[in-house]
This record gives structure tokens, sequence and C-alpha cells, in this order.
């Protein structure tokens, strides 16, 4: 389902190295990261905690700055900017889903929603035919007039993902968007990535759920800083068998 | 199948067919669609072992049909098997044996045996989560069993990652 290559990718990381320092010693936390995104793909990214996952998507993002190595975001090289070029590159081209949604306390849920695309230029109307779409499909329409701090964490997190994808972004990064969520709010959240995907969006998540991750067309996987595999899903079995024999296998 | 089957006739006399369409309306397609004559081989265990008995009933112009029902040492078989715990899951499964045993004779890699089945558990849960869309929401049977599976393989996934970290 990899979509064939045009133009530059939408990311790209060439032996991108982050070494914290703590108390004097370095600790290594991804140690040359070679990842190529193209548009409309979808990544999803796995691997242990303390495997270097998070830390990848925020040097991604701009929100961690690499020790070396090079960040190419749509065939701009992003780590060298200055903070306030990153910034407007990010605002341009990124959106971000995080385990810590930072909303907007004193703005209510739509404002939050329609404020990057307003930011990045779409007209009012535009930004809000936007807004209706995303918390429609992500069950939050009846929440849109809410502050912020009135809502549950599992809602709070869902408007997240509805702001990063108001400026349709060149990359949506995600980092366990689905850790907060019941059963569910993750159905919910599951279908709208999916529908995005299809729409084209490209999309690099970091997660341990499986059910995420099944969605993703391929499946990096980091272990200790570095990525162990890379490579597309397997492919279903299911037309040769049947669906309840999937089931079956575990049941 | 010899306790569903079971179950279902304590519940009210049946024939072949009609026990083969209430699994699947109960369990949906999350469930492998019983064969039809599998079910009548097990019927006729059944009977031998006086489980349940069978009773022909005449039908005008088709073959005569057996209905079955459930006998006294049917429900105290069913009983039994309610009361005893089930078995819990699957660890020392071929998985398992591949990853112990198969570099140990040079003709496999670990990490490589590890990512080709995270890959495929991955293809799996893709499976899982087009069938429970694909399954009616208020079949909670079919819905739960689906669930079941995903948790299931979640936990799977979550060894391999143990293993894997293991190699380090």
């Amino acid at each position: 389902m990899t979509t064939a290559p045009s133009g530059p990718p939408a990311l790209q990381t060439v032996n991108l190295v982050k070494i914290y320092q703590t108390g004097g010693l370095p600790v290594p936390a991804v140690r040359g990261v070679d990842l190529r995104v193209e548009r409309g793909e979808f990544v999803a990214i796995m691997g242990p905690s303390g495997s270097g996952k998070s830390t990848l998507v925020h040097m991604l993002g701009g929100l961690d700055t690499r020790t070396s190595g090079e960040i190419w975001i749509d065939g701009r090289r992003a780590d060298t900017l200055s903070e306030s070029a990153w910034a407007i590159l990010r605002r341009q081209k990124i959106g971000f889903v995080f385990q810590f949604f930072n909303l907007v306390g004193n703005m209510t849920v739509a404002d939050n929603v329609e404020l990057p695309a307003l930011l990045s230029g779409a007209s009012p109307k535009h930004a809000r035919e936007r807004r209706e779409y995303l918390l429609g499909e992500l069950n939050l329409t009846d929440k849109a007039d809410e502050a912020p701090g009135r809502l549950s964490g599992g809602e709070q997190q869902r408007v997240a993902l509805a702001r990063a994808l108001a400026n349709q972004p060149q990359v949506l990064l995600a980092d366990e968007p689905t850790g907060n969520l019941d059963s569910r709010n993750t159905r919910d959240v599951l279908r709208l990535l999916g529908q995005v995907h299809r729409q084209g969006q490209t999309i690099v998540m970091v997660t341990h759920e499986a059910r995420v991750a099944g969605l993703a067309d391929r499946v990096v996987t980091l272990l200790d800083g570095q990525i162990v595999d890379d490579g597309a899903v397997a492919p279903a079995r299911r037309r040769k068998q049947g669906p309840g024999d999937v089931v079956e296998l575990h049941g | 199948m010899r306790l569903q089957l079971l179950a279902l006739l304590a519940k009210e006399p049946a024939h072949g067919y009609e026990l083969k369409q209430a699994l699947e309306q109960i369990f949906g397609s999350a469930y492998p669609s019983p064969n039809i004559g599998q079910i009548y081989v097990t019927l006729g265990r059944l009977e031998k072992d006086g489980l349940v008995r069978g009773v022909d009933v005449e039908q005008s112009n088709r073959p005569n049909k057996k209905v079955y029902y459930c006998t006294a040492a049917g429900r105290e078989a069913l009983d039994e098997w309610v009361d005893a715990p089930s078995e819990g899951p699957r660890v020392r499964d071929e998985f398992f044996m591949k990853l112990v045993l198969a570099p140990m004779t040079g003709i496999a890699d670990r990490m490589a045996l590890i990512n080709r089945q995270r890959r495929h558990y991955l293809g799996i849960m893709r499976d899982l989560v087009e069938l429970a869309e694909q399954t009616d929401r208020d079949n909670r049977p079919a819905q739960l069993l689906i669930e079941g599976a995903m948790l299931h393989l979640q936990a799977d996934l979550d060894w391999l990652e143990r293993c894997q970290e293991d190699l380090l």
C-alpha cells in the first residue's frame, strides 16, 4: 500500500543521533537512525520503553535538538534552522499529538482546533468546516463550546488530535495518541487516522498498541536507539481462510 | 465441539442444521463456521456416549430428520465442563520452540525470528480490526471474542518485545 514516491520524501533523517548528558555522563538515546518516510505513508514506530522512540519523534518535530545527523522535512534541511525558522516550518508542515495535550485553557475546544488552521492562513469558513468535520468524527461535536479543562483526559486527547489535523499538515507526528483512551474512544481515533491516511495524510506514530500499529503500512522497530526492523506489516491471510480462523488461532 | 453442541441442546432439542445455524448466529463471523458433516459426526459420538439421544421425526415429502436432546448424563457432563477451570493461554508454543532451538543449530537468527513474528502478529491484528468493523456492534459474543483475540495478540507482542530486549 506504500505510495509511490512523488517529489522529496515527507521526512528523512540521516545518521541521526541524540546523546543526553545526565550528571556528566553521556547517555545515548538515538544512535544513528536513517529513516525515510514517503508522502502518504503511515509508519508506526514500536519498541520497548527507553528504546528512543519518543526522542526520535520529538527531534523530528523540533521539540528536541539533535546531537548530530540530519533532519529533512519535505526536501528542506530542518536541523540547521534557527529556532524561529523551525517554528515556522513546524506550523506549516507538521501536526503533533503527544501524550500531553497542551490545549489552551481559556479558549473553547472549537477555537483550540481552529487556531492552527487560522494561523496557517486558512479562511475562517474553511477552518470552521474542518473543525466541524474533525470533532464530528471524534464524537466531540457537543463539546465544541466547552473549555478543555472541563473535558476528561480521553476527550482532551481527541481534541489534541483534531487540532493536529486541523491544518491538514504535511506530516502528522503522534506519540502514543491512544495512550489515555478507553476501547471505544480508541476505535474512534483509529477510524479517523485510517480515514485521513486514505485521504493522503502522512503519519509517523509511536505506539505500543498493536491495534494502532496494525493500521500502518510499515512498522519501524527501535531497540536501544537503533532501527532493528523496518518493513511492511505482513500481508493479510484472511482471503485464504475466512476471518473466523484468525480468531481461532488465539481464541 | 462436543460441549458447545451439548450446551445448545441443554437449552432446547434441535437437529444438526439448527445447531449449525445457532453457532453461526451466536458467534458471527468471529468464529469459524462449523462444518455440517463435523456436527453430525460429533452428535453421533455424543449419542454413543449416552450424552444426547436422537429421535427420528417424520417430515412430509422429505426424509426424516433426527432431533437430538440432552440426556441426564449429558447434563452432568455439561455441569462438569462449566465448573472446571479452563486452560490458561499457551505459552510454550511453536514460535517459542523456534526461538530457543533454532539459534542453537545455527539455522536462524533470533532477532530475525522475532521481527518476522512481530510483522505476522500485526498482520493478524489488522485483520481483527477489520473483522471488528464488519461485525455487528450488537453481536456482543462476537465482539468480545474479537476483543479477547486482540488482547492476547497484544500480550504476545509485548512478550516479543521482552524477548528482543533480552538479546541486548
